[in-house]
């Protein structure tokens, strides 16, 4: 072998070896909280931890029914509110946002993006909580649908904008109508993007504490209404791990686990969801 | 100039087509007589694609993209006020230089796409017309006992005759094709020129090609345009071989294009 090739060879092996480590280096956080999730917090999870509401301090068998199905309500509420909008505001770019109006959602779609959540959080209750006079479960629910907004609309457009421009040709050539073009062909090709991306979004606005602190505010009981205080995973997790209670930092790390896991499976939901439907290429 | 021993199905009256204010196609008036084939030859830019695309109002759908002067469909003007435009293209189909099945449809699915936006149709009805446009694109030996799998699953070639049915499926009246062979094979290039002489008898096909051998083999006639004009259109034996113009042999000599 030539001293060229060797040394090819070489540098070919240790660029493979940087990428490793790098690419190793990337996947090791998500390992490591995952794994101090498990240690610390599989223990405390039983069956009375999905069922119970909180018991007293000193007693046991206490769990965090309330939260999870508090999260469940709040993120459901808020996908309602703002998947549709998003999705919709994002096919409106893709397929009719070249001009100046366009070009504004989308500057606004971008700054929205960028904002603080606790920013939204303070905005949420500014108009739906202090009007009212108390802290509820659907102002939470808007907060989150304002952090979903911009996200969904960007990925929604992205998607589209991916679609082949051949394809809408191909469409419009075969005498289908824009809309259906756009509806039928380019969103319905789009379509396992599209779901992926809203998938992201849930899983980000899942783990959110900040807008609720201000919307929410948590609640020690069950509740099921909407137009009341709620309790929710992450003010679970943040009222538990703050408090000066053994038994409070458990239950804390149990419900980050929970709450970890409910994360991943939307993850695992979205791939999916893009899968390719038909077992080819 | 123009040949007049078939009667015409479609003509163009000094078609000029622009793109913003620059001119693409200027004044052009040809005619497309029933059952023939057309071909289109030129260098690349001299504006094949961007005539045909007038010819069933695809051009104005590009971004700056509109036309002056006539394009007559059975003597009515396909661009006259009270024209709808999705109706045009339903009645003159096209097929793309590359293929483009719908990627989330399955290949009797693609077929049927145009069958069904035309309005609701008995599912009987559409299992017919999808066999005889796949029978008609020469498709239906090699897909029929795999009509619901991905169109993607197909060849390049097989995807250009599943796009070729899929157009001829609604049953237009003329058939566009832009350079439908560019991106296939000789064996799927010759299956698509075969398929030109079957489909002439039910159809006025107007193709665009850069191929002069394949202009030669697959038209009755053929018009050759360099730099957005008409320099010249005849019986194709005859244009190949006595042109009338001298850019005209040029180009077919290789001298330039």
């Amino acid at each position: 072998m030539s001293a060229r090739a060797i040394r090819r060879r070489i540098l070919s092996a240790a660029m493979t070896g940087l990428v490793g480590v790098l690419c190793a280096a990337a996947v090791l956080p998500l390992v490591l909280i995952f794994a101090d999730l498990l240690h610390k917090g599989a223990t405390s999870i039983d069956w009375n931890f999905f069922v119970r509401t909180p018991v007293p301090i000193g007693q046991s068998g206490g769990g965090v029914a309330h939260a999870i199905v508090g999260s469940a309500i709040i993120v459901g509420t808020a996908c309602l509110i703002g998947l549709p909008i998003g999705i919709g505001a994002g096919i409106y770019l893709a397929e009719y946002g070249t001009g100046r109006l366009g070009w504004t959602v989308r500057f606004v779609a971008d700054v929205l993006n960028g904002t603080p959540s606790i920013v939204i959080g303070i905005l949420a209750w500014t108009w739906f909580v202090r009007p009212v006079g108390h802290f509820s479960a659907l102002a939470a629910s808007v907060a989150l649908a304002m952090l979903m907004v911009p996200m969904v609309a960007r990925t929604t457009e992205e998607m589209v904008r991916l679609v082949p421009h051949s394809l809408r040709e191909a469409a419009l050539a075969l005498g289908y109508p824009r809309w259906r073009t756009s509806l039928q062909v380019v969103v319905r090709t789009a379509v396992a993007g599209i779901v992926t991306g809203a998938l992201v979004a849930v899983a980000r606005i899942a783990g959110e504490t900040a807008p609720l602190l201000f919307t929410a505010l948590g609640n020690l009981n069950f509740s099921l209404s909407l137009g009341h205080p709620m309790q929710a995973l992450p003010l679970q997790i943040f009222t538990y791990a703050t408090g000066p209670f053994e038994e409070w930092h458990r239950l804390a790390w149990a419900s980050a686990l929970v709450l970890m896991a409910l994360v991943l499976l939307l993850a695992m939901a979205a791939r999916w969801a893009t899968r390719q439907r038909y077992g080819t290429r | 100039m123009a040949p007049a021993d078939a009667p015409a199905r479609l003509a163009t009256q000094r078609l000029t087509a622009l793109f913003d204010r620059t001119v693409a196609v200027r004044e052009i008036s040809l005619l497309f007589p029933a059952n023939t084939v057309t071909a289109i030859i030129g260098p690349s830019g001299c504006g094949k694609s961007t005539f045909l695309r007038c010819l069933n109002r695809m051009h104005e759908l590009s971004e700056g993209g509109w036309i002056t002067g006539r394009v007559l469909l059975d003597d009515v003007d396909v661009y006259g006020g009270t024209v709808d435009p999705v109706a045009v293209r339903r009645r003159i189909g096209m097929v793309f230089q590359r293929p483009t099945p719908f990627p989330t449809m399955s290949i009797h699915d693609n077929v049927a796409a145009g069958l069904r936006v035309n309005g609701r149709l008995p599912g009987a009805a559409v299992t017919t017309a999808v066999e005889r446009a796949l029978r008609q694109a020469a498709l239906w030996d090699e897909v029929h006992d795999r009509l619901n799998s991905s169109a993607l699953a197909l060849s390049g070639g097989q995807q250009q005759r599943l796009c070729i049915a899929r157009a001829l499926a609604p049953q237009p009246e003329v058939l566009l094709l832009d350079e439908p062979t560019g991106s296939l094979d000789p064996a799927g290039t010759q299956r698509i020129e075969e398929l030109c002489h079957d489909l002439k008898r039910r159809y006025t096909i107007v193709i665009v090609t850069h191929n002069l051998q394949q202009a030669a083999r697959v038209s009755d006639y053929t018009a050759f345009f360099y730099l957005g004009k008409l320099v010249e259109v005849g019986r194709t034996a005859e244009l190949f071989t006595r042109p009338a113009r001298e850019e005209t042999e040029a180009y077919l000599t290789g001298r330039f294009g």
